[in-house]
């Protein structure tokens, strides 16, 4: 037991030496690329005074994250709030659903990078053409997932509200919504992994301050250990959005 | 008139283009406080039927009515017991009974449906389960929690469908005198039809047994009236003369189905070894046309 506890800590961790010893190894061979140690001695700074701010881009990582993080909650807010009742109708109507399944499986796929100047166009304004970008792109899977719960919904529970003649409402209320919220999470999960692959490209497009835009900025001046800073960081924070959501989807699911 | 009424009901499914009959001229009246069960082979159309009486579905030919009305859609007095339970795992056994009491009684306070609801969870016994979920009961438990709902709607029909169906026989047993008791205990007169595929329940619980013949196209048999005093118990019925006597009736009645049915389903130019030792297809040839 003792083992197999001991292997499920040093196992990853050797995984990440590997990969960083791979790093070390391809940095000898591209000029441009810094090492990690080098990576470290030039962005240790933004990371040991993770909240500082010395300028508008040049500021810890921590602030930059929150900045991003912010953004993604009102893109992920914006979408969930659309998406969420667009999904449960189309579940609930095949009318519906056949009216606007074509176009969703078309909207669908289409890059945030070619929404963000559409967003530009619609609202003149980098900030809320950022949060359009994020919304469109994310909801999707809310919408889908959404749609797949009610659709899965079994016939005996829709014999009940028949049965003891429970209204509209009550029956969306106690019934449709209890029934779809582990798809609804699952949803909800995989929205907020596409909202923050949204922000980068969107920080980027747009040059505002967040770890996108610090990104692209330290990339136009020539700092690249900042970049892979960058990277890192944004990887780090998808990971933990990604488990925090994981953790309250296990915990609807296990009702 | 009869309380319940079901004339010429007949009801088919398409699957693959391929239409199915399941009921065929489906006729039985019920009377006020009468409880009919209807018993048949699995898969022959009775949970159809039932849910037809009870406007779950509707029939494509003939008409039910309760009281004089046309039924067309499922009606304020009834309640309706199903196989699997059918609760709401993300509700407490009290939340489930309080749903239905409160659509069922909108102008009571909270507090009052509340106590309802827990005061027909104590008669089935389940006093010291009120807040525990679907999940953590027994089966035996979770259908008590369906009877519960079914009787706290206080309802003057009462549909059954295989009860206690999904029950090990033991639970079963029990649940079934529970019921019996429960149905003597209400001063209301409820009018109840069950549905189900043991004759030994059906005995112990209706005044009268309905064998439903196997599909395709199933219809009605003649009834067969039990007449014994209640309450009956399950080791009474093993020697009681009358019950013999019903038993016997009721399981000819379905065995000479489920022979006619083997023919009709195969016809005779397929006919194997085992066809020959039943009734020829001339037997079965003026019944179909007779249903």
């Amino acid at each position: 037991m003792n083992a197999k506890r001991l292997a499920g800590f040093i196992l990853p961790l050797t995984g990440i030496a590997m990969a960083g010893l791979l790093w070390a190894a391809t940095s000898q061979y591209v000029p441009d690329l810094p090492s990690p140690l080098k990576t470290w001695q030039e962005s240790k700074i933004y990371l040991l005074e993770p909240f500082a701010k010395r300028g508008e881009m040049d500021q810890g990582m921590g602030r930059l994250a929150y900045y991003s993080l912010m953004r993604v909650a009102r893109g992920f807010l914006l979408g969930a709030l659309i998406g969420t009742p667009l999904g449960l109708l189309l579940g609930l109507s095949k009318t519906l659903n056949r009216m606007f399944d074509p176009i969703i499986q078309v909207l669908r796929p289409i890059s945030p990078l070619a929404w963000l100047p559409l967003g530009l166009v619609l609202f003149q304004k980098s900030e809320p053409a950022a949060l359009f970008a994020i919304a469109v792109c994310s909801m999707w899977p809310t919408v889908i997932n959404g749609a797949a719960g009610v659709k899965a919904i079994p016939q005996d529970y829709w014999n009940v509200a028949k049965v003891l003649r429970l209204s509209k409402l009550t029956t969306f209320v106690k019934i449709v919504i209890p029934s779809t919220l582990p798809y609804l999470f699952t949803g909800y999960r995989l929205s907020l992994g596409i909202a923050w692959l949204v922000i980068v490209a969107s920080e980027m497009l747009t040059g505002t301050p967040g770890v996108g835009g610090f990104l692209w900025q330290e990339y136009n001046s020539l700092i690249y250990a900042h970049i892979l800073l960058a990277i890192l960081t944004i990887g780090f924070v998808g990971f933990c959005l990604d488990r925090l959501m994981g953790m309250a989807e296990a915990r609807l699911r296990a009702i | 008139m009869a309380f319940i009424e079901i004339q010429g009901v007949s009801k088919s499914f398409t699957v693959n283009r391929k239409t199915r009959p399941v009921l065929e001229d489906v006729n039985l009246t019920v009377e006020r406080g009468e409880f009919i069960s209807i018993v048949g082979f699995m898969g022959c159309g009775k949970s159809t039927l039932l849910n037809i009486a009870a406007g779950l579905q509707f029939a494509d030919g003939g008409r039910v009515t309760i009281g004089g009305d046309i039924v067309r859609g499922v009606r304020k007095e009834t309640a309706y017991v199903f196989q699997n339970y059918s609760l709401l795992p993300w509700l407490s056994a009290i939340g489930n009974v309080q749903l239905a009491v409160s659509t069922a009684f909108p102008s009571w306070t909270k507090e009052r449906q509340l106590g309802h609801s827990q005061r027909y969870l104590e008669l089935v016994g389940l006093g010291n389960a009120l807040h525990r979920r679907p999940g953590q009961l027994s089966g035996g438990m979770r259908q008590r929690v369906a009877i519960a709902r079914a009787f706290a709607l206080e309802p003057e029909i009462l549909f059954l469908d295989e009860p206690f169906g999904a029950l090990d026989a033991l639970t079963r047993g029990n649940l079934q005198q529970e019921l019996a008791q429960l149905c003597m205990a209400t001063d209301r007169l409820v009018t109840t039809i069950m549905i189900t595929n043991n004759v030994e329940e059906a005995l112990l619980l209706s005044d009268r047994i309905v064998p439903m013949t196997s599909g395709p196209g199933a219809t009605l048999g003649p009834s067969v009236d039990v007449a014994m005093p209640r309450p009956r118990t399950a080791a009474q019925l093993q020697h009681d003369d009358q019950a013999l006597r019903v038993r016997t009736n009721v399981i000819e009645c379905l065995t000479e189905y489920l022979k006619t049915a083997r023919v009709r389903r195969r016809p005779a130019a397929g006919a194997t070894a085992s066809d020959a030792r039943e009734p020829s297809p001339a037997i079965a040839v003026p019944m179909e046309n007779g249903s």
